[in-house]
């Protein structure tokens, strides 16, 4: 059941049975969805709305108001820095020029050897530790310049 | 022997997952049990080891994995001088000596994934008390007199709402529980479930109890993974104990429990936007009344709490309204946490009795102000509160006192300043985020936030224009009383109080082009100390547009025609010798 980009729909197959008849699942069906294919492919959108007779303009609705969801593939490693208040006041404009410079991508872009994405958000709940930054699950705390350079080019290295 | 390894978000970020599993690796079991707990709330000295010997607890702060081979140590041969050097000083613990706690009277001191641990230290024992000497009228009665008041944001009386949602007619009601902790900057809710879920659960099923409900949903943000994991595996284990599900403790009442995870989005906090997402749509608010006691989730009727408030339950179930209501001041009952953040030397979760004064969270447990800064400020409420300056210092923490200065109790986000932080960069910063963050429903909050950013966008940019701030308030005052939610009316409050309090830096902006604080890049001229450059050439090799010249071992200098103001020299200067005017 692969479609012609190659998006094996059969791996939310079951999810999607499970939930579309379930009332107000359709955030979960999304969430679920993006766990698969880490963004929300077009045929996953329509296969979701020919499931559960919702249409892919109201999918598209919801899914467009909420930051989690995303409608490209994203890099290996996301980056998500804080934008929140703490962070805001100790520093995360300096981080986030840092990795401006540093991978050549802004909020919302992925480097071309799709490697990294980055994407900023408000208050990862690390107040403490801030400026923070989490890459896929792992939280990164207390951020300077070059902590934030010496983390970024380590993954690098490791690919 | 105990050892136990604090382990939420903050603690693992600051490398308490390392620490622990190089413990298990090494520690001789036989001599020590290891476990961990979630977070005791002194997040600057994360990670933090506790270990249990006989009565005497002995905490270690700040412990990294290079500590591992002492701990291992001290476990074989009590000999505290091995730890000397990790444990906690005096001072630090005033931090917490200092605090008076409730809602987070377990936080890191259980293990949040076991039940055990929970039902051992008096857990699930307001529960059963609740329903088998106990009636629904009882129960909301028993939290009117403690008067506790919701701590999401707004403080409505919580028994009130739990009495209108009884009243309302229908067979099926809905307890929802807020979780999605919007104010960039508080981050005690996330504590609360990630340390202590079974307390959440148990206040949940009591406040269930009391409006009639057999469903409840706790809806969690989606940036919070592991308060999630943590929260199902604690209602797996209470339905499993049956706590949960039907017939809980063997009486009539039953009542399940489900999570809802969000999606990114701060409106989402609102209750009614709250409930539209749980239903699978659009976040935007609906028009009230009706209110969800009337008719909410579902079209049910619904009540919806903060998790702060919920946390305050069992304990006033088992101690008693008064007890709680002997704490606080006339307006404003028990304690409030707050997540002091920002500029301050001591930053974690502070748990006071209202009554304690702004000056007693910040210099008597927080420590005062990082690297011998002045205060500036201190912002509560988040994009919704506003910012109290120095002078109010001594301000009491109650609903009324902080309403009064413009700024809100708010959930408890208290992000200190100093006088590095610009405060009309810091507005902008706030309406920056509401503008992205309004739902789009109404014009005046979709519209006007968009208008008052871009008037401090050109006021933080040298392009600030003669009646910018009067054309501010005029936006203030319409969007509060033209918008549609709670997000739109209350997005006024961060320009509004630093107007108020600090009108000075606006006009410094607008009439002087300048930033007293020196934080707006675009109005700053970077130059070098002659007597501090020693000629080391790095400023002048880094900066991008080729702005300094200087040979060699002879003092720099920056041709400010050609400076993009950057700030590149800055930070690479190893003499301090770039000076910001
Ligand atoms: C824009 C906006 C965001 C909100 N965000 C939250 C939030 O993140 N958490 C919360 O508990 N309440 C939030 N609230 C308040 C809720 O609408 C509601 O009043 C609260 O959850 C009720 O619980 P309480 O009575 O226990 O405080 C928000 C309100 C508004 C207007
Ligand atoms: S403000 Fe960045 S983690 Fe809270």
């Amino acid at each position: 059941m692969s479609s012609k980009n190659g998006i094996d729909l059969s791996l939310i197959q079951d999810m999607v049975e499970e939930y579309k008849d379930i009332k107000g699942s359709l955030i979960t069906i999304l969430q679920k969805t993006q766990e698969v294919y880490d963004y929300l492919p077009e045929e996953a959108i329509k296969y979701i709305s020919e499931k559960t007779s919702i249409p892919c303009s109201e999918i598209m609705g919801v899914a467009t108001f909420y930051t989690q969801f995303r409608f490209q593939p994203v890099g290996k490693y996301m980056v998500m820095l804080c934008q929140g208040t703490a962070c805001h006041v100790n520093g995360s404009k300096k981080i986030m020029k840092t990795i401006n410079e540093y991978l050549g991508i802004s909020d919302g872009e992925t480097t071309e050897d799709g490697l990294f994405s980055l994407k900023c958000v408000a208050c990862l709940g690390c107040c403490s530790l801030s400026p923070v930054m989490m890459i896929n699950d792992k939280t990164y705390g207390s951020l300077t310049p070059e902590k934030t350079r010496e983390i970024l080019r380590q993954l690098k290295e490791e690919n | 022997m105990k050892i136990v390894v604090g382990q939420g978000s903050c603690g693992i970020a600051a490398g308490a997952a390392k620490v622990y599993d190089g413990l298990n690796n090494n520690l001789d079991k036989s001599k020590a049990t290891l476990t961990f707990s979630g977070c005791v709330g002194m997040c600057y000295l994360e990670p933090i080891v506790d270990i249990y010997d006989d009565d005497k607890m002995t905490r270690l702060v700040r412990v990294s994995e290079n500590d591992v081979d002492n701990i291992c140590k001290f476990a074989q041969t009590k000999d505290y001088s091995l730890i000397e050097n990790i444990t906690i000083s005096k001072d630090d613990e005033e931090f917490l000596t200092k605090q008076t706690r409730i809602a987070l009277r377990k936080c890191g001191i259980i293990n949040p994934e076991e039940i055990d641990d929970y039902i051992q230290s008096d857990g699930y024992t307001a529960i059963e008390k609740v329903l088998t000497t106990m009636s629904p009228e009882d129960v909301i009665e028993t939290i009117k007199t403690s008067g506790l008041a919701g701590r999401g944001g707004a403080g409505f009386p919580t028994w009130f709402k739990w009495n209108a949602a009884r009243q309302s007619q229908g067979d099926e009601k809905y307890l929802i529980c807020n979780a999605d902790e919007g104010d960039p900057g508080a981050f005690m809710d996330r504590a609360v479930i990630e340390s202590d879920p079974h307390n959440l659960i148990e206040g949940m099923i009591i406040g269930a109890y009391a409006i009639g409900a057999k469903h409840a949903v706790v809806y969690v943000r989606a940036e919070y993974p592991l308060a999630i994991k943590r929260l199902q595996k604690a209602i797996d284990q209470a339905t499993e104990k049956g706590f949960l599900g039907k017939n809980i403790c063997g009486t009539e009442f039953s009542c399940d429990m489900k999570i809802k995870a969000g999606a990114g989005a701060f409106v989402c906090g609102e209750e009614t936007a709250l409930i539209e997402s749980l239903e699978g749509q659009r976040g935007m608010p609906r028009l009230k009344p009706p209110f969800p006691a009337q008719s909410g989730y579902w079209n049910k009727p619904s009540n919806i709490n903060n998790v702060e408030t919920f946390a305050n339950v069992t304990w006033i179930i088992n101690n008693g309204g008064e007890a709680f209501a002997a704490m606080g001041t006339e307006n404003s009952k028990g304690t409030k946490v707050f997540a002091l953040t920002g500029k301050i030397k001591r930053g974690g979760l502070v748990e006071i009795p209202m009554g304690k004064t702004l000056r007693d969270v910040i210099y008597d447990i927080g420590g005062g102000i990082r690297d011998n800064k002045e205060f500036k400020a201190v912002q509560l409420g988040g994009p919704s509160g506003g910012c109290i300056p120095a002078e109010l210092i001594d301000t009491v923490i109650d609903y009324k006192s902080l309403g009064a200065t413009g700024a809100i109790m708010g959930s408890g986000g208290m992000v200190v300043m100093d006088e590095s932080t610009c405060m009309v960069s810091m507005a902008k910063f706030f309406l920056d985020f509401t503008a992205k963050e309004s739902c789009g429903k109404c014009v005046h909050c979709r519209i006007g936030t968009k208008r008052m950013l871009e008037i401090l966008e050109r006021i933080t940019t040298g392009k600030g224009q003669e009646n910018d701030i009067e054309l501010l308030e005029e936006l203030c005052f319409a969007i509060k009383d033209g918008a549609l939610c709670g997000l739109g009316q209350t997005a006024p409050n961060p320009v509004l109080t630093t107007i108020k309090y600090f009108r000075n830096e606006y006009e410094a902006h607008i009439n002087d082009k300048k930033c007293p604080a020196c934080e707006c890049a675009e109005m700053l001229t970077y130059s070098i100390d002659k007597e501090l450059c020693k000629g080391c050439t790095l400023c002048a090799i880094n900066c991008p547009v080729k702005a300094i010249n200087g040979s060699v071992k002879t003092a720099h200098e920056i041709n400010s025609e050609i400076c993009i103001k950057c700030g590149k020299c800055k930070e690479v200067c190893k003499f301090s010798a770039v000076k910001l005017s």
